[in-house]
């Protein structure tokens, strides 16, 4: 088979973001050597993990045409919960009780969005903040911590390793490989694509639509309690605001996957690479010594940058007097 | 008239996208005073021509003629200071301003300090608004008009500007026969100020009633242009499809099965009361009124996309409670809605997934969907509908309107539904299609399903029912047999003349 100029383009168009983020690696790679180093690469994945936990659970939302920003904020809450909680009923219990109250914020979000209908971003916008306070209330305003911090087994999650390999990495990589199944092989997945692509054919196919989305609440939520999990057991203490901003970060990494905030678009695996984008684009203008605050200007205008080559990739031209 | 410059001219017109030759070598040109076809299968390119002369696309080769000065478009709005005007099908209106703001969107008359120029917007509109002879002012929030009277607004805004060439999109795709009459007339003040019109339409009757030449276009290729008075349906038909049609009615003779589907006094609000009807296998019941009047609603509830008022539901002799479209898919009634693009496909997903998702649940090899199954399905239905895509893999916004709509047709059929309920089966939809899908209908019907067909168009109907049930206002006014019916009773019975036959 020959490689005509028509195939190049659909490549482009197609696979442009990790073209992308091939040239992006290349290029630090060659400005800073440490860039590529074993040991630098470990640690940026390991780094991302939380945030890549939370941006699987967000994938679902935003292919079922939704938007979640209360990730974040409930990432706060479930580590502070679990960490109060493992002094007082001990790690065992705490863990599925934090789950347990984790999966309920996701449900109320669920029945919210989906069941009555109301939109998302206004919904899980409110619930950023409703999600803080609640937080806030539960700790009292104060830092948890674990009094005993080196006499518990807790810690494993977030730095233990196996074979070598953080357990971060791996609950971020199974956990990726579970969802990546669930959407692209299963008829929920399938569902899940219908619904955020066109939500009206959906039901005119006979898919219970506020069913469909309600779940998407579910999955995003039990990502969060995961991430929630390995962020208290590396720290073993926390602020009430760990999580806070990272809605937008989880954001961000989904739409550089390319996944289309209209909805019906995207994949488990083109967020993880998202996620990894954006991981190295801010060790990377760390390692070129950039001040770490620039990171957000950056990490910003190349996302818009993404965005934008990505619709100019679908419309065949970089500017149109139509959409 | 033939010794005037035409108003528009086009020369050798060739765009090509990656792979295909969109057009290829299209020559035509409008005279003044001319109400000229353009006529084409979807995908014959004629969208595409539309997009050059807006100078959405760039023409690869070829030169565009306003008059005797050749052109380059380089966008709507410089095609329109160039006197080139569109009115699309899709409104592209703005709800809540009002006609006049609407009207002159881009180009509103300032005053000094760039503050609008309230009086002399009005009175312009107005004044153009005058010479269409419609009911509304330049005040008239648009979200209020019917469709017609929005299309009035569009029609005023090319006019906003003193055109030289207008270009009709499907214009009456979405009108009453009565709003036609006031377009064609508004088309025929157009023609007597030499303003010449390029007139877009899969619809013959229109096409010969208004039009003085017809220009053909197939896969991209020009096919000539003919004189309307000249010509005849079957002739264009022929340089449309490169073949002729067998429009008559051919109805299947067999037998009629037991009653699949009994309604008795369904009734949804407003919508439409007391609606009674037997349907039986291997029967084909038409449904025909005007737009507004329920047909769709009774096609809705029955799915249970909305929830009756009063009546019952009688499947195969037992009576069902239908909430939901997931109870509509259990008790085996399928509904191929009116609305292709919005409620029967999913655009941005291909060919397979869209035809198997109403039983993707079904189609499983333990917790996965089974690609064989759903293979095997596609395959199935692809042959027997004759769809026509590269491979499953194509996404269903790439096809055809006939394709997609085969799509939509195979994604029902291949339930195995009792009830088969389509609406507006062939709206949109170039000829050739057309009447594939008015025989697939009849060869349902043979094969024993049970289907309604509701249509807003009166060939239609008369052509692929075996009884008429005609709708007036939310009512049923007469049930007719194929012997009873004639285009005359049936007018009568829809537009609510004569009393309400039991």
């Amino acid at each position: 088979m020959q490689l005509t100029k028509q195939d190049i383009g659909r490549l482009l168009a197609k696979q442009g973001i990790l073209i992308a983020f091939a040239v992006f690696m290349i290029g630090f790679a060659l400005a800073n050597q440490r860039f590529i180093a074993v040991d630098n690469i470990a640690g940026v994945i390991r780094s991302s993990a939380i945030l890549g936990v939370m941006a699987l659970g967000v994938t679902f939302v935003v292919i079922g045409g939704n938007l979640d920003l209360s990730v974040g904020s409930m990432m706060s809450f479930s580590t502070i919960v679990v960490l109060d909680l493992h002094d007082k009923i001990g790690p065992a219990l705490a863990i599925p009780a934090m789950f347990a109250l984790t999966l309920c914020l996701g449900a109320f979000i669920g029945f919210l969005v989906g069941y009555l209908k109301l939109n998302s971003l206004i919904v899980t916008l409110g619930m950023l903040s409703a999600i803080h306070g609640l937080t806030l209330t539960w700790s009292g305003g104060k830092n948890m911590d674990i009094a005993d911090k080196a006499g518990t087994w807790f810690s494993f999650f977030g730095q233990d390793r196996i074979m070598g390999i953080p357990v971060p990495i791996l609950i971020f990589a199974l956990l990726a490989a579970l969802l990546a199944m669930l959407l692209s092989k299963t008829p929920f997945g399938r569902k899940v694509y219908a619904v955020g692509g066109n939500g009206q054919a959906a039901t005119f196919s006979g898919i219970p639509r506020a069913r469909v989305v309600f779940y998407t609440y579910l999955i995003s939520a039990f990502c969060v309690a995961v991430a929630g999990l390995l962020q208290a057991s590396r720290s073993l203490g926390s602020q009430n605001t760990v999580g806070q901003g990272m809605e937008l970060e989880v954001l961000a990494a989904v739409i550089l996957g390319g996944a289309s905030l209209l909805g019906g678009s995207g994949t488990v695996f083109k967020t993880v690479i998202g996620v990894l984008i954006l991981g190295f684009i801010q060790n990377g203008l760390l390692l070129v010594g950039l001040d770490f605050y620039v990171q957000y200007i950056v990490t910003w205008a190349i996302i818009i940058l993404a965005v934008w080559l990505d619709v100019a990739a679908k419309r065949g031209r970089l500017w149109s007097p139509i959409a | 008239m033939t010794d005037q410059t035409p108003v528009l001219r086009l020369e050798g017109i060739v765009k090509t996208f990656p792979g295909v030759r969109a057009l290829d070598g299209v020559s035509f040109d409008v005279r003044p005073g001319e109400v000229h076809a353009l006529m084409g299968e979807n995908g014959a390119g004629k969208s595409t021509l539309m997009k050059v002369l807006g100078g959405i696309h760039a023409p690869n080769e070829g030169q565009i003629f306003v008059g005797e000065e050749p052109v380059t478009m380089t966008s709507p709005k410089q095609a329109k200071a160039k006197g080139v005007v569109f009115i699309h099908q899709e409104l592209s209106l703005a709800g809540e301003l009002t006609v006049a703001e609407n009207m002159f969107l881009g180009e509103l008359p300032l005053k000094s300090l760039g503050r609008v120029d309230w009086r002399k917007l009005y009175d312009d509109t107005d004044a153009i608004l005058k010479t269409l002879n419609v009911r509304f002012n330049a005040k008239t929030r648009v979200g209020d008009l019917s469709i017609a009277n929005q299309q009035m607004v569009e029609i005023g805004r090319a006019l906003t500007v003193s055109p030289r060439a207008v270009i009709f999109d499907e214009p009456t795709a979405s009108l009453t026969d009565s709003e036609k009459v006031v377009l064609f007339q508004v088309i025929a003040g157009l023609q007597a100020k030499g303003v010449g019109i390029i007139y877009i339409s899969h619809r013959m009757e229109e096409i010969f009633k208004i039009t003085d030449r017809i220009s053909v276009l197939r896969d991209g290729q020009y096919r000539g242009t003919v004189n309307t008075a000249d010509t005849n349906e079957d002739e264009v038909t022929k340089l449309m499809i490169g073949r002729s049609l067998d429009l008559s009615r051919s109805p299947v003779s067999h037998e009629l099965g037991d009653v699949a589907l009994e309604v008795k006094g369904l009734a949804c609000g407003d919508l439409f009361q007391d609606v009674s009807f037997k349907l039986h296998k291997g029967e084909v019941l038409g449904f025909y009124g005007l737009v507004g009047a329920g047909r769709t609603e009774i096609a809705e509830t029955i799915f249970g996309l909305r929830n009756p008022s009063a009546g019952q539901i009688l499947l195969n002799g037992q009576e069902v409670q239908i909430h939901s479209p997931i109870d509509a898919v259990r008790h085996g009634i399928s509904l191929v809605p009116e609305d292709r693009k919005d409620q029967g496909l999913v655009l941005g997903m291909n060919c397979r997934d869209n035809m198997t998702l109403p039983q993707v649940d079904d189609l499983t090899a333990g917790p996965f969907v089974s690609d064989g199954a759903e293979i095997a399905i596609f395959d199935q239905y692809r042959d027997k509908l004759d769809i026509r895509t590269p491979g499953w893999r194509q996404l269903v916004g790439n096809l055809s309107g006939g394709n997609q709509q085969k799509i939509v047709i195979g994604k029902w059929l291949s339930m195995r539904p009792d009830v088969l309920i389509v609406d507006e089966p062939t709206r949109g939809i170039d000829v050739g299609s057309k009447s594939e899908i008015h025989n697939l209908i009849r060869e349902l019907a043979a094969q024993g399903y049970a289907v309604i067909v509701i249509s807003s168009e009166m060939p239609e109907v008369l052509r692929v029912s075996d009884r008429i049930v005609a709708m007036f206002n939310g009512s049923v006014m007469r049930e007719f047999t194929s012997e009873e019916v004639t285009e005359d009773n049936l007018i009568q019975a829809i537009s609510g003349m004569g009393a309400k036959v039991a």
